[in-house]
């Protein structure tokens, strides 16, 4: 990759992330460094600030856009593992800034070269320093805020072709949500219960033995559902299995 | 009708456990689904439609006030009457003086969310009005004493075996479970009631100012045999129903049937306008149409102006996995679903449908298939917001969100609790997984917690040593 393409990505660490499975970040940073960029995490990066903007509360939302947008600005691209986040960082900072003559432009800035981290391994990066081995019969739940927020489909798949010895194989109702839904997840477990029986049922169907996704929130839910019902399959993040480093337990696993 | 959004958590969770529902709701998801896809399919332009139609209805929706006068005078010159209902109980007050002038006793009713909406059954039949519901699904409920749990499709939460007992107990008759024995049982009782209704009360689908028509679309005829037989006619309708043209209904009728059923357009679509004129073979002598704002204008001048396009056609509901699990009457009032969690609380109040915008993924596929692409994830969101600034969400968990906002605004703190919190969680974990996590029992009742490691990617990465 010649050095011009290349630059520096924040990668942004996302709570999820950070706390319940930092394999995803090294995983996004070889990558990322193996094709030349410079990745920096910056120490002073909190929360997005979603979970505030989904609930209801906008002041806070609004502070925590700040306080990121500051963070990451100075980067030539900030790049997070998750679509969930990251539609929150591209789409709603801007919406939440608006009114905000100092903040307006530079939210939208940030949004500007702000990627989800599967979708900049496709287009800026390129599907040809994917070089891990994979040999399993896998399936990709497609999470929403990626698949509708950003139109996340064809990176994760494109990415995974270049997987050696790995199977695809889609299930139905790929377009359904799976129940997370963030805090709903904990507000009406009951009703995120059948959501995630009822994904977890097409995800079964397809005898694939491993779970992949972009968005550990879901992952996680899900996960958490296979292993209750104690079903033999293992979840992972789609980039720990580019990177080569789905070799240790899935989600939820030892 | 009777207002219970408040009962949302025990409904939706017996909801979960009726298999009776369960299994209407299945096989209703995967028509209304298939269906939609297969017709819009078949119109490379919808897309196109759609951002037409939202374009127009904002055009509209800035003008409101001269097309609604347009309408109303244009109804005049053809010699029907048309009244201003501010609220609910002034929409009610109009059609009950209406009913009473008319010397009616049996009232026939096309199906009409406007008069769910004002409660219009309880007040006529408080008078004593025989009425009777003449849509097949609005008939079956109205037999079974519920309300309507679908917008479209009123008893999409019955089997058919569940159908024919209903007819068996009331009709003393036994129609087959199948949809044509049910149909044609329906049919040889309602035949009667439109012979024997005095007033016919329709809902409108659009109002046309240019010629003060009103549009209804229906799939079984009955709107068109309520309206022209009985003596009187009343129409009801929500003020956003007016639309300027002609045209203007057609583009809207091209995305609603489709949105709706799937079909290109819905089998009957009528058009009605004034009374009978000397030489017409048929229809009322007299025409009314009773214009219900009850919160619509306010609507008009707020955050929420956007949920004035919407056409009823249903799509958000069928396309909500919310919706799909529990059917409408969790919900608790006349509107269900994404468009009605919305809705709900603007009309019943944001403090008493409090879980409606709340049990709600956000997921988005609402807005991706709304024909008129109202961003209703957004709006739903809108309402939580609201809810926060009129401190309606619960205490405990006020209380959470302002600690995690100022602990999140501080990162050493930030960091500091969430390496304490992992390490904390990793000892809990066995296996790889937390099964039981008081505090957190609504996530681990149904689910494991996968467990942490017990080190933070920022600690692990920063004492690699990447630090500069
Ligand atoms: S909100 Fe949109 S999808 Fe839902 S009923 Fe209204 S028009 Fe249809």
């Amino acid at each position: 990759m010649p050095p011009d393409r290349t630059g520096t990505v924040g990668l942004f660490a996302t709570c999820l992330m950070n706390a319940m499975r930092p394999n995803i970040g090294f995983a996004a940073a070889r990558l990322l460094e193996d094709a030349g960029w410079r990745v920096e995490v910056p120490r002073e990066q909190t929360c997005c600030g979603q979970p505030a903007y989904n609930g209801g509360d906008e002041d806070a939302a609004r502070a925590l856009a700040r306080r990121t947008i500051a963070q990451f600005e100075a980067f030539d691209a900030l790049v997070a593992p998750s679509g969930s986040c990251l539609a929150t960082l591209k789409h709603d900072y801007p919406r939440l800034l608006r009114d905000d003559p100092l903040w307006a432009g530079r939210a939208q800035a940030l949004a500007d070269k702000s990627w989800e981290l599967l979708t900049f391994l496709h287009e800026r990066v390129g599907p040809e320093h994917i070089r891990s081995r994979f040999p399993h019969r896998v399936t990709y739940h497609d999470s929403c805020s990626g698949l509708r927020q950003l139109g996340i489909r064809e990176a994760p798949r494109a990415l995974l072709a270049r997987v050696e010895g790995l199977r695809l194989v889609e299930a139905e109702e790929r377009e359904v949500c799976c129940g997370f839904g963030g805090t709903f997840s904990v507000k009406y477990p009951t009703l995120s219960e059948r959501l995630a029986e009822n994904k977890v049922q097409r995800l079964l169907a397809t005898r694939a033995d491993v779970v992949l996704g972009g968005d550990l929130g879901c992952l996680l839910h899900l996960a958490g559902r296979l292993t209750r019902i104690c079903a033999p399959v293992r979840v992972y993040h789609t980039v720990e299995v580019l990177a080569g480093l789905a070799d240790g337990p899935g989600i939820g696993q030892s | 009708m009777q207002i219970r959004t408040r009962e949302f958590i025990p409904r939706a969770t017996f909801a979960l456990h009726d298999p009776n529902l369960q299994r209407a709701l299945a096989k209703a998801a995967d028509g209304f689904i298939g269906k939609r896809a297969k017709a819009i399919a078949e119109v490379p332009e919808f897309e196109a439609l759609r951002e037409a139609a939202r374009v127009r209805k904002d055009e509209i929706l800035s003008e409101l006030d001269l097309w609604l006068e347009r309408y109303e005078a244009q109804v005049r010159a053809v010699g029907g009457q048309v009244h201003w209902a501010r609220d609910a109980e002034d929409a009610r007050a109009i059609i009950r003086a209406l009913c009473a002038r008319a010397g009616a006793k049996t009232v026939a009713k096309g199906k009409s969310m406007v008069s769910e909406e004002i409660g219009l059954n309880e007040a006529l039949a408080a008078d004593g009005l025989e009425v009777i519901e003449t849509d097949l699904g609005e008939y079956i409920v109205q037999l079974a004493k519920e309300p309507p749990s679908h917008i479209i499709a009123p008893a999409v939460h019955k089997t058919k075996e569940q159908v024919a007992e209903l007819f068996a107990e009331h009709h003393g008759t036994t129609p087959e479970p199948t949809v044509s024995g049910l149909v044609t049982e329906a049919r040889q009782q309602l035949r009667r009631a439109f012979f024997r209704a005095d007033v016919g009360i329709t809902g409108a689908n659009f109002l046309i100012a240019e010629t003060g028509a009103s549009v209804i679309v229906t799939n079984e005829g009955n709107g068109d045999l309520t309206q022209t037989l009985a003596r009187v006619h009343i129409v009801t309708a929500g003020i956003e129903k007016v639309v300027p043209a002609l045209e203007d209904a057609t583009l809207f009728l091209r995305l609603l049937a489709r949105s709706a059923t799937g079909q290109d357009s819905e089998t009957y679509t009528t058009y009605s306008m004034g009374p009978r004129r000397a030489g017409d073979p048929d229809g009322p002598q007299e025409y009314h149409v009773v214009l219900v704002d009850n919160g619509r204008s306010r609507m008009l001048g707020g955050p929420w102006r956007e949920m004035l396009r919407c056409i009823r056609c249903g799509a958000c509901m069928n396309h909500c996995p919310v919706y799909g699990a529990i059917g409408g009457h969790a919900y608790g009032w006349v509107y269900p679903g994404p468009m009605g969690s919305v809705l709900t609380p603007l009309f019943v109040g944001l403090d008493t449908a409090y879980d409606l915008p709340n049990a709600c993924t956000l997921n988005g596929r609402c807005g991706e298939v709304c024909p008129v692409k109202i961003p209703l994830p957004e709006l739903i969101r809108e309402v939580r917001h609201a809810q926060q600034r009129d401190g309606l969400h619960p205490p405990a968990e006020q209380r959470v969100k302002a600690l995690w906002r100022r602990v999140a605004e501080r990162p050493a703190l930030y960091h500091g609790l969430e390496r304490l919190a992992v390490r904390l969680l990793a000892t809990l974990g066995y296996k790889g997984r937390i099964r039981r996590l008081p505090g957190l029992s609504g996530w681990t009742d149904a689910r494991d917690l996968p467990a942490p490691t017990g080190r933070t990617f920022l600690e692990l990465w920063h004492a690699k040593g990447h630090d500069e």
